[in-house]
């Protein structure tokens, strides 16, 4: 019987490859459609959908708004979200504990991206798993609760590091959970130099301009480049 | 817990790469891991043994070669491994940076095929 040696041959083939491949084909579609798109990760229960629902409210004003909301089952959040009147639709993953590009392009079937100035895409609560997915957003906002402890950044350093802005989410209740801000903006800062850090309550609205007049003057930057 | 997918996509592209080349069985695969790749090593290599059920690279090794995180710094201009993946600094002049030049790979470098 003929016998081979197994033979060593060189691949260099990236994992991930065909979701990069999609999510740089969805950046360009939403460059050429003047779109400008913002991500939103955190644990569950960090306020996504409750911050998302004012931002819709709130932007909807001078913009046109929508969101893509990823959830494992129920489609609670989209419902939540429909009270904002944008349009809002709902990703069920199912299993899969996070987004991946391919589902962002299969929920926008039948959307007209160039009658959209800001997309929104609410990824699965999870702070592990959507760091290794590019979803085609311009923006990474990763969120996080004043309940959630100052040291959520140095435990998961990955997904705050592929961020590019931070929310400090609930600080109406900063003081009654004790919760040590300056800790927390210097441990974010530590795993991702120069990131912008916002703090906001969706309950009492503290910080929500800021937060809304940063992402219309991006959205703006985009509609020009476009 | 993506490292199932993750292991899934692995097995396909290496079934399908040594096929083309002519290859019946896959031995090992080569991975570089990057530290800020967001995949758990140990996940990933029990989902690794999960995937390969029932494929011809049932029984394969899996390889990784782990890839620390290194930074540029814009202040001194070092390129620098980062001593704690919690603090992205230059470990020459510790000024923060977040220029990450290595550290990211998620990437199969080479098969093993008979």
């Amino acid at each position: 019987m003929m016998s081979t040696e197994p033979r060593l041959v060189e691949v260099r083939q990236k994992v991930l490859k065909q979701n990069d491949l999609l999510a740089r084909a969805l950046r360009r579609r939403f460059r050429e459609a003047g779109v400008f798109v913002a991500s939103l990760v955190s644990s569950p229960g960090a306020g996504k959908t409750a911050l998302l629902e004012k931002l819709l409210t709130e932007l909807r004003r001078s913009a046109r708004v929508a969101a893509l909301v990823g959830d494992l089952a129920t489609d609670n959040d989209a419902a939540r979200l429909a009270r904002s009147r944008a349009p809002v639709r709902q990703i069920v993953t199912g299993t899969v504990c996070h987004l991946e590009a391919a589902m962002v392009e299969s929920a926008l079937d039948g959307w007209k991206l160039d009658e959209l100035d800001l997309l929104f895409i609410e990824n699965v609560g999870n702070l592990v798993c959507p760091s290794s997915y590019d979803l085609g957003e311009d923006l990474r906002l990763v969120l996080m609760s004043v309940t959630e402890g100052e040291d959520k950044p140095l435990k998961y350093p990955t997904i705050f590091n592929t961020a590019d802005v931070a929310v400090i989410t609930k600080v109406d209740l900063a003081r009654a959970v004790e919760f040590d801000l300056a800790a927390a903006r210097e441990n974010i800062q530590r795993v991702r130099p120069g990131i912008r850090l916002l703090q906001v309550s969706s309950k009492t609205g503290e910080g929500m301009n800021e937060l809304t007049e940063f992402l219309s003057s991006k959205a703006a930057q985009t509609a020009t480049a476009g | 817990m993506h490292e199932l997918s993750i292991a899934m996509s692995m097995v396909e592209m290496a079934a399908e790469e040594a096929a083309r080349r002519g290859g019946a069985r896959v031995h090992a695969i080569h991975l570089k891991l990057g530290d800020l790749s967001g995949v758990v090593k140990e996940a990933l290599r029990f989902s690794y043994a999960v995937a390969c059920e029932g494929t011809p690279l049932e029984g394969s090794t899996l390889v990784i070669e782990d890839v620390p995180v290194v930074v540029y710094c814009p202040e001194c201009r070092a390129e620098t491994a980062l001593a704690s993946i919690q603090h992205f600094c230059c470990a020459a002049c510790h000024a923060p940076t977040n220029e990450v030049v290595r550290g990211r790979e998620l990437e199969v470098t080479a098969l093993e095929i008979e």
